[in-house]
Formats: C-alpha cells, sequence, structure tokens
C-alpha cells in the first residue's frame, strides 16, 4: 500500500465516509462538464427530484460537438444545436457557470479549466471525459466519470470511489530536441502496456519531468488512461505555482503565498512509499508515432512497423488485426508511408506550445500537394494567443488551414472526419477503429511538431532534420 | 447497417442483483474498445433511448450478409434475446462513455463475463447494475464456443456462489467459478449499486470534508495541512 504520496495526502482529506463493500465516498473539488455526457445526468437529477449541491463547483463548457468552420448560432447539425441549447438550458436552471461559444474563455474542457487557474494543486477534478486526467499535472486527483457518476457529483458533490494504487514513473535524462512529451508518453505506453496502469495512479517524477512545462506535462498525464492509468499526476513545483499565478481563478492577495504552502506540502516527500516503481531514460527516447490500433502499438521513428515474433505471444493477435486494418506490412519502415490528412489540436496537444512548435516546422515550408492539413486550437484563449503570435498566419502561409477551438477530429463528433480509408497524422490521443469518423479511417498518433512534419513531408517523416535546418535559411 | 437490434425484453435492473440466467452472445477478441461498442456518433443525442442501434454498430456493419465469417454475433438470429456479453482482455477500454454500457443494456445485456474490464466501463456497468465478471482464458473460451455453437445455451450466474453454470444440449452442464470484487459484488447484492440515495445520506459528514477543503475556504493563514495522511 502507498503512503504519504501526494495520492495518498489528498484522497485522505477528500475522504467523506467508508462505503459498505470497502468503497470511499469521496468529495470531488472541481466537477468540469460538457454536452455530451450530462444531458442524461441532469435528466436523471431531475426524475429523482434532487438539485445540485455545489453549482459553484461545476463548470461547463462546450467542446465535443461544435463546427470549427462557423460557430454561428444556431449550429448547422441540428442534433448539436439540441445538444448544445440543453446543456445552457441546464446551466442556466442551476446557476452554473458556463464558458460558451465566443465568451473568450470556450474550449476543450481539459485546455480551459487549467488556463483560467481552476484547476490548482490538491484538488480532487472529475469530469464525464476519460482525460480528466490531464489536471493531474497540477497535482490534482483527476479522473473520468461515466454518466450515473457525473449525476451523483451534480446531486452529492461526492462519488464512490475504490482507492488506486500509485506507481511512480521516474525518467531520468533530458528529451532530445525534436522529443516531446507526446513521445514520452507514447513511449511509456507502448513500454508498460495500454493495460499496463489498470488500478493504478501514475505519479511521473524525476529530472526530464521537472524540467516539464506545465503544457507538457497535462500531455503527458492526458494520455495516462491510455495506458490503463485512470490518473496520473506530478507533484506542484515552482512551474506549477509560475503557471498559476495570476490566473482569473488562481488565488491572490494574501491567499496566494499561503496556498502555495499548502500545495508545497502536497507533494510525495522523500518518505513516500509506492506500490511499484519503473524507470526511464529520456535521453534514449526517438520520435514515437502508432502504426495500429491502439495507443500502446507504437514505435520510434526509425523502427520498422514490428514482426509477430517480436511482439509477446498475447500481443498478436491485435498486431494482425493492425496489419489488416492499417494496410501495413510486419517489418516495413513507418517513415515514408504517405499520409492524407494532418491534424493538429486536441486536449492533448491543442495548446500554445503545440501550436509554437508546429509553426516551428510549417514555418516558411508548404503543406504537400493534395493533402489537407489543419489546425485547431484548444481554446478561444489559446486561438487569441496564437493569433497575436502570428502563429495562425504561418500556418496559413504554409497551407494549412486555421480553425476555430473544438474537439473536432480527435473524435469528430462535429463535422471533421476522415473519409473512407484516408490515413491521418494526428496529434489527438487516440488511433481506434473508426475513431476519427470513418469507420475505415486509419489514425498515426504523433507530437505536433512529427504532424506538421509529416504534412510539408506528405509522409510520416522525423521531425529532427527539418529542425536543425529552418527552412527559412535554405 | 444491420436492422436486427431487439427490442428490449428484459426490464432493467432494480433492486439486488444475486443471480441472472439467460443465453448468452460472445463478442471475441481482446481489447475492444468503447468507439467499437458504440461509435462517436450515436453520442449526438440527450437521452439514452435508441442507443441499441448503436451497439457495435461498425463492426456489425463491417461484417454484412457476404462476410465469410458470417454475421456479427448480435446479428445472428439464434442470439436474439441474449442477455449475458461474453468478451475476452480489457474490454470497454478507451472513452469513459456511459453509452456503452447503456447500448449493451439496451440491446439486452444484463451481465458481462470477461478475461478483464478497462475500471470506467466496469464502474459504469455497477453503475447500472450489470455485473461484470471475471474468469480465466480457459474458462471464458470455453463458454464463448459454447454459446457460438448452442445459442440456445442456457447460463446461470450467481453472484454469491460467484459460479456460472452452462446448460447445453451438445455439451451438457458445466460450472465454473467467476470472479468479482467484493466491493462491486456487495453493492450488487445488496441492492446498493445506485448509490445516489447513499451518497446524499452522509450529510453531515460531506458538510465536514467541505469545511476541511483549504481551497474551499479561502486558503486561510491556519489551514489544517492534510497531516491526518
Ligand atoms: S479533444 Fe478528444 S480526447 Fe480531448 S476531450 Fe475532446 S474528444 Fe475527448
Amino acid at each position: 500500500m502507498s503512503a504519504g504520496t501526494l495520492y495518498d495526502k489528498v484522497w485522505d482529506l477528500h475522504r467523506v465516509a467508508d462505503l459498505p463493500g470497502g468503497s470511499t465516498q469521496l468529495f470531488i473539488g472541481l466537477h468540469l462538464i460538457h454536452e455530451v455526457t450530462s444531458p442524461q445526468a441532469f435528466s436523471a437529477l431531475q426524475d429523482l427530484g434532487l438539485t445540485v449541491r455545489h453549482p459553484e463547483r461545476t463548470v461547463a463548457t462546450v467542446d465535443h460537438i461544435v463546427p470549427t468552420t462557423t460557430q454561428a448560432r444556431p449550429l448547422a447539425d441540428p442534433l448539436a444545436e439540441e445538444m448544445l441549447a440543453t446543456l445552457e438550458g441546464n446551466c442556466a436552471a442551476h446557476g452554473i457557470t458556463l464558458h460558451g461559444l465566443g465568451s473568450g474563455r470556450q474550449g476543450i474542457v481539459h485546455v480551459i479549466a487549467p488556463e483560467l487557474g481552476l484547476t490548482q494543486p490538491g484538488m480532487t477534478v472529475a469530469c464525464g471525459d476519460s482525460h480528466t486526467s490531464t489536471h493531474g499535472a497540477f497535482g490534482a486527483i483527476a479522473f473520468g466519470i461515466g454518466t450515473s457518476q457525473v449525476r451523483d457529483v451534480l446531486a452529492s458533490q461526492s462519488l464512490a470511489m475504490s482507492k488506486l494504487n500509485v506507481r511512480r514513473i521516474r525518467v531520468e535524462g533530458t528529451l532530445q530536441r525534436g522529443v516531446y512529451a507526446k513521445d514520452l508518453i507514447l513511449h511509456i505506453i507502448r513500454t508498460l502496456g495500454v493495460k499496463g496502469g489498470v488500478g493504478h495512479a501514475y505519479e511521473f517524477a524525476g529530472p526530464a519531468i521537472a524540467a516539464l512545462s506545465m503544457e507538457e506535462r497535462m500531455t503527458l498525464c492526458n494520455m495516462a488512461i491510455e495506458g490503463g492509468a485512470r490518473v496520473g499526476y506530478c507533484n506542484p513545483d515552482e512551474t506549477t505555482f509560475a503557471y498559476l499565478r495570476g490566473r482569473p481563478e488562481a488565488p491572490d492577495g494574501d491567499a496566494w503565498e499561503r496556498a502555495v504552502a499548502w500545495w508545497r506540502s502536497l507533494a510525495s516527500g522523500p518518505e513516500a512509499r509506492f506500490d511499484d516503481e519503473v524507470g526511464f531514460d529520456a535521453a534514449s527516447i526517438p520520435p514515437t508515432v502508432t502504426w495500429g490500433i491502439t495507443p500502446g502499438q507504437g514505435i520510434g521513428i526509425d523502427e520498422p512497423v514490428p514482426t509477430l515474433e517480436q511482439l509477446a505471444p498475447e500481443e498478436r493477435a491485435l498486431a494482425e488485426e493492425a496489419y489488416r486494418y492499417m494496410d501495413l506490412r510486419p517489418g516495413q519502415p513507418i517513415t515514408g508511408l504517405p499520409v492524407d490528412v494532418c491534424f493538429i489540436g486536441s486536449c492533448t496537444n491543442g495548446r500554445l506550445s503545440d501550436l509554437r512548435a508546429a509553426a516551428a516546422v510549417a514555418r516558411g515550408r508548404r503543406v504537400a500537394t493534395g493533402l489537407k492539413a489543419f489546425v485547431v486550437p484548444g481554446s478561444e484563449q489559446v486561438a487569441a494567443e496564437a493569433e497575436a503570435e502570428g502563429l495562425d498566419a504561418v500556418f496559413r502561409a504554409a497551407g494549412f488551414e486555421w480553425r476555430q477551438p473544438g474537439c473536432s477530429m480527435c473524435l469528430a463528433m462535429n463535422p471533421d472526419r476522415l473519409e473512407g480509408r484516408q490515413i491521418s497524422a494526428s496529434s489527438s490521443n487516440r488511433n481506434f477503429k473508426g475513431r476519427q469518423g470513418s469507420a475505415t479511417g486509419r489514425t498515426l498518433l504523433m507530437s505536433p511538431a512529427m504532424v506538421a512534419a509529416a504534412a510539408v513531408s506528405g509522409q510520416v517523416a522525423d521531425v529532427r532534420p527539418l529542425l536543425a535546418v529552418p527552412a527559412a535559411l535554405h | 447497417m444491420s436492422t436486427l437490434s431487439t427490442p428490449d425484453p428484459l426490464p432493467f435492473p432494480s433492486g439486488p442483483v444475486r443471480r441472472h440466467r439467460g443465453r448468452g452472445v460472445a463478442v471475441v477478441g481482446s481489447d475492444i474498445d468503447t468507439d467499437r461498442i458504440i461509435p462517436a456518433r450515436f453520442l449526438k443525442c440527450v437521452t439514452f433511448e435508441g442507443l441499441a442501434a448503436g451497439a457495435f454498430a461498425d463492426d456489425r456493419a463491417e461484417r454484412g450478409a457476404d462476410h465469410p465469417d458470417g454475421p456479427h454475433p448480435l446479428d445472428r438470429p439464434g442470439h436474439q434475446g441474449a442477455s449475458v456479453l461474453i468478451v475476452n482482455r480489457n474490454f470497454g477500454c478507451g472513452s469513459s462513455r456511459e453509452h456503452a454500457p447503456q447500448a449493451l443494456m439496451r440491446w439486452g445485456i444484463r451481465a458481462v463475463i470477461g478475461e478483464s474490464f478497462a475500471e470506467i466501463f466496469f464502474g459504469n456497468c455497477l453503475a447500472l447494475g450489470l455485473p461484470c465478471l471475471t474468469a480465466s482464458p480457459e474458462v471464458v473460451t470455453a463458454i464463448q464456443e459454447a454459446v457460438a455453437a448452442d445459442p440456445g445455451t442456457i447460463l446461470e450466474l450467481d453472484l454469491e456462489a460467484l459460479e456460472v453454470t452452462l446448460d447445453s444440449e451438445a455439451a451438457g452442464e458445466n460450472r465454473w467459478s467467476v470472479h468479482l470484487d467484493p466491493g462491486p459484488r456487495s453493492r450488487l447484492v445488496s441492492g446498493q449499486w445506485d448509490g445516489t440515495a447513499q451518497l446524499l445520506s452522509h450529510e453531515e459528514q460531506l458538510r465536514a470534508t467541505a469545511d476541511r477543503l483549504p481551497y474551499l475556504r479561502g486558503f486561510p493563514a491556519r489551514t489544517a495541512a492534510p497531516a491526518e495522511a
């Protein structure tokens, strides 16, 4: 059993009661909601004759279904409009703040809560979305929940939960140039497996993690769930505090110093005990891409698609399914594989630093002919900051489309989708069959810089040579 | 897409879930994610009604009448009305969408047996009163094969004894043990799987917890550090 970790401290502080059967009633400090998983929860609440217990601790936005070309109301898709209108109605009826389209604060739920300063160390954060693990970057315990649990949190600001084991993932060394948090987490998932984290919270620690920016830590924690870990977190440190300072919902005045002192006290100390520990060396990690149909089917950019013999026996059936679905041969190189669509965005990689990294590659280059490439900022604020820096102009000049914020082709609930067998280079988090809107569409996950490299090359390409020599100096 | 989705013949779970008896349907394969259980386009809805048609929609469409392996198990005439789903490893990974168990429940599924389940999926099923029982790969395969060979096979699940009994004309009767953690098991068996009322009953404790959270109290100067850890 772990003890003295950040996870243990936050868990104990939020423990309301022990429930029959061994689970714990856990208080939820911040509840985030969006249009897809909340309507049925509000209906259930109404059926039970209940109200929202802490409307001030629930915050809403709209992200999954919003179009990215024009966001004028009513939305062109009547079902999307109905979902948005339902969310607006529910928020108004219960006194919940909704950051709606055009408010300046709308965006993907996991992008806006950190940028508004809502997500803070030591909180428990729940949202009806599996990538809620993102918020763990701040030293919060954050996890995705289902709609029945959304109902429970609305009604009681608490949940029945079972405590997880804590695995420390220590990353030594420094990431190479051209290798990002996305590559690191794809490498971790590839190594530990998509089920490796089941029953665990992942604590990311070590010098390589300490060196990451908050946005990179969010990318890392975002995909903990793809490794099976419902919770992923980093201990709060100076980087965390510097990010939060001055954000609209962060504490200010005298409360700021007291908050920082408390946040500092939460970090796993030297005496902390973990259920187990795994180590990685950041310097040895190459740019990593997925070749298959789960985020665990990843390889370094220089590696060939694995052969059956290279895989553990229990991975082979899935690999064979992936070869067929992706139309790839075992042993073939991944570099040079032509792509049709390039997507930069999502709660994994739709933040300002992601757009900067992609723009650095796109600057002075051109998207390959016949290829569709588009950039979807993670939030209205990210869009505004990127535009203020002229990143939109860089992308447009290179032949990318510059869109309005939302989840977009991460899961294709809006009009952005793959057609037929198209293959995408995508900065999102899931490459499941059919994930990007076509039942036969194919997805290669990679970092935003690698997506930009694919866009200008017309094929999967190593971003490192493109960074070494800026195109403008050719 | 197939039109064979059955109208739901069974009432939704309510009260204690101690045993279940019904026919099975096997969906073979590991790491079947929730995008496959219900593709994202079916999430465009404000109620869960009508989700049965979305259950495995893309997999079912892919397995048209001319597919060498025949139609998807959910579309085989012999499996209409089946209520026990038998799956393999890491079933339900991926998105947290409760639409996945909702779609299965509305198709008619009342219990799932598998080698292992993704955590959020397991919890979402529990919140609907659907037990997810685990068994060894050998047992799962044996049940899957028996059910595929004879769709009339009757499965009897006993959550108290943690046993599944299989009765088929061809294979005769077989009994195996299955696993369910004590917590979820006692919640199902006692009927407390739908826990909203229970959560609300701890009014005092809820208030006390809120009162000790520094971030809800403006980070007071002499804040009680979480020293009780
Ligand atoms: S960007 Fe993708 S993963 Fe993130 S919340 Fe939206 S749909 Fe979910």
